[in-house]
């Protein structure tokens, strides 16, 4: 067999500088003394010392001696939960960003379905966006020209393909896009689902798609962080934990340890002191749990039952004005709500100003409230007006099971992200 | 489903550059459509949405012309070596337009295309070298305007503008690319660039003999100024512009060959400093 990626030793360092401590309090007395200070960063600028300034540059390994070989033909399978190099490792694959060390050998063309959509415009219409998308992806134009009715076929926009992409509903745009990245035939394709868009069944075609380039031999590497897509397409797994590689198995066997060795998406995120960014202090967030009516966390949540949400934290000094709160998003990036601890008035008056200590801030989304599908839960810790402590977008994600929830005899997709249970009157008038 | 096509894939080694990597210019020949398809597209959508359209490659350097005609013929009453004024300037503005658009456009490419840059590769390179070759576009429109002004005055070019013209247009495009090689990769880390352009291109309007004839100025300065002065080589491309389709000035001298030294000097440390800086392009942008 030959080998068609061949890793070695791969490391990349990422800076992490404090520069998001820039304006801290946004007040006009920081934006004078930065802008006095003007010729001490041209100076340092010149010197190679980056805009980081007295801060220091801390660094991180999002990748640390990883090494591994995929033969022709296989496909991989990579899980690691968030943070762990998964998409770092994809993105130095494809050659979007150099390693610090270590070398890659790739046998033929890197294709990825993340690709989706790149260097698409807006005021071009859709037959010029083929030409141009597929020449970026590295297509030659006589390929694109055999291929160019099929691409059409697939992507179901007919009679609009002379249309500018601007006037597409962003499913035909999404589609359009899609059929150009599938149909580039790359000897390696990548996935990434973590990063993918659109609905369920836009999802469901990608991962079509992905089998069938599979099953004509060719190579194929996949992130996913749902473990049954990564059971069903992939015979063997490599699991990735904060950029090293600690496990290459037959599919079963590395999402079995996977799982077992408790740094899943198991319905809880811990944060390690050193994943909180210094300019969050004196907020430091602990951990995030998602919990059914037993009181067991989960990383499935059912639809039919309600689910409590907790966000553990502590408190390094006294905060005034806090409000702890979470935002929910759809895989798509739609955002389904944002609520905070202290929305209410009242609680407002009890909780705005809080001393030091460590803290739970929990509440209960109720059951009747998800669709099917899955679900990113983002936490902010802020004074409005003041400062934002802490952010992260996507601390948490988790699948919901659908079962026993409204309409579920009907084996179809049900549009937009709630699946309420609304008490329906039926009268007879006539 | 289209069956896979068996060929020897090409193999593609990734590692870390060091020092100043390779120009790998074989790269940007292996994509060369990519090229032709961005110079395509930013000719494409460049007037887009806009009521005038490609008239507005026509209304600027004109609209330009008849105000400095007005504040320098009318008010200040600069020479210029007995041609008429509107067709002196017109035939600086063309070169003029073509790299102050090249440099623009090219100088913001990376930026632009973040979402290019941070999710596929290609060639860099490729960016600001189609920014500027679209640039081309406007000048042609431009240069159709230039052609009627000289039939309305009765200008006649001399035969050596079919060689001498083409070499001029080229070194004001390696020019331009060469400072926006500099600038765009500056650009990816230090917003600044965009701040500052606005104000570059005005300096460097005002040290080339664009408004005002180069003779002015070698009748007014000192022997080591001249110098200094014709070490911009876009005092090279419009002297040359002038001499080729006008007739004046004295054609290609030792001040020239000064000016398509620096040029090549720009492009050459512009590419190097892209090529080392292009590494960290997808991280810092």
């Amino acid at each position: 067999m030959t080998i068609a990626i061949s890793v070695k030793n791969l490391s990349k360092q990422y800076r992490i500088g404090a520069a998001q401590q820039k304006f801290r309090y946004g007040m006009f007395r920081d934006v004078l003394v930065d802008t006095l200070m003007t010729p001490v960063r041209i100076y340092r600028a010149l010197r190679g010392q980056g805009m980081q300034g007295t801060n220091g540059t801390a660094t991180i390994w999002a990748l640390n001696d990883v090494s591994f070989d995929l033969e022709e033909g296989k496909v991989l399978g990579i899980v690691g939960r968030n943070g762990a190099g998964k998409s770092t490792l994809l993105k130095i694959l494809s050659r979007v960003t150099e390693p610090t060390k270590g070398t890659v050998t790739v046998r033929g063309r890197v294709g990825s379905l993340l690709e989706v959509g790149t260097g698409f415009h807006p005021e071009l219409t859709g037959r010029e966006n083929i030409y141009m998308n597929g020449a970026i992806l590295g297509m030659k134009r006589a390929e694109i020209d055999s291929k160019f009715d099929e691409m059409v076929d697939f992507s179901e926009v007919g009679q609009f393909i002379d249309t500018p992409v601007k006037r597409y509903s962003s499913g035909m745009y999404l589609r359009l896009a899609f059929a150009v990245a599938a149909h580039l035939e790359p000897e390696i394709l990548v996935v990434d689902e973590v990063l993918a868009v659109g609905d369920a069944e836009f999802q469901r075609k990608c991962l079509g798609k992905m089998s069938d380039v599979a099953q004509q031999g060719r190579t194929v590497l996949f992130v996913s962080h749902n473990m049954s897509a990564i059971l069903r397409l992939t015979q063997e797994a490599i699991v990735l934990k904060k950029g090293q590689l600690i496990k290459r198995a037959a599919t079963p066997e590395a999402v079995d340890f996977y799982l077992s060795s408790g740094q899943a998406e198991s319905g809880e995120r811990v944060w390690e002191a050193e994943e909180v960014p210094a300019a969050s202090a004196p907020f430091r967030p602990i951990s995030l749990r998602l919990k059914d009516r037993s009181g067991k966390i989960v990383d499935t949540v059912r639809s039919t039952e309600p689910v409590t949400v907790e966000w553990e934290y502590r408190l390094d000094a006294p905060i005034t004005g806090l409000r702890v709160g979470m935002y929910l998003n759809t895989m798509r990036g739609e955002y389904v709500f944002t609520a905070f601890d202290t929305d209410d008035a009242k609680q407002y008056e009890q909780f705005g100003a809080r001393q030091t200590g460590r803290y739970i801030s929990r509440c209960e989304i109720p059951a009747d409230f998800f669709n099917e599908g899955r679900y990113s839960l983002g936490v902010n810790a802020s004074s409005f007006g003041v400062r934002r402590y802490f952010m992260d977008e996507n601390a948490l994600s988790f699948n919901v099971d659908i079962s026993g929830a409204p309409g579920t005899q009907w084996p179809e997709i049900r549009q937009g992200p709630i699946r309420p249970r609304f008490d329906w009157k039926i009268e007879k008038i006539e | 489903m289209t069956e896979l096509t068996k060929h020897e894939p090409t193999t593609v080694y990734i590692k870390p550059s060091t020092g100043f990597t390779a120009l790998n210019l074989r790269d940007l020949w292996v994509y060369r459509e990519l090229v032709l398809f961005m110079i395509w597209r930013d000719i494409k959508v460049r007037y887009k949405q806009t009521m005038l359209g490609a008239a507005w490659a026509i209304i600027q350097p004109v609209m330009t012309m008849i105000v400095f005609n007005f504040v320098f013929v009318t008010v200040a009453k600069v020479p210029t070596d007995g041609i008429p004024y509107p067709i002196f300037a017109f035939t600086a503005l063309l070169p003029w337009g073509l790299f102050v658009t090249a440099l623009n456009q090219a100088s913001r490419s990376l930026t632009s295309n973040h979402n290019m840059i941070t999710k596929i590769y290609f060639p860099r390179l490729i960016l600001p070298v189609s920014s500027v070759l679209a640039g081309l576009v406007d000048f042609a429109i431009a240069f159709v305007i230039l052609i009627v002004l000289m039939i309305y005055f009765k200008v006649a070019p001399a035969w050596n503008v079919l060689w001498a013209l083409p070499l001029f247009l080229l070194l004001a495009i390696v020019t331009a690319l060469g400072v926006a090689l500099w600038l765009s990769a500056i650009n990816v880390k230090y917003r600044d660039v965009n701040y500052a352009l606005p104000f570059i291109t005005q300096f460097w309007l005002f040290v080339t003999p664009v408004a005002y004839s180069s003779k002015v100025i070698s009748e007014n300065l000192s022997e080591k100024w001249l110098l200094i002065y014709s070490l911009n080589p876009m005092a090279g491309v419009v002297n040359g512009f002038r001499w080729a389709l006008l007739g004046a000035g004295n054609g290609p001298d030792a001040a020239l060959w000064i000016s398509v030294g620096i040029s090549l000097l720009v492009l050459i440390s512009g590419i190097f400093y892209f090529r080392n800086m292009e590494k960290t392009f997808a991280d810092t942008i």
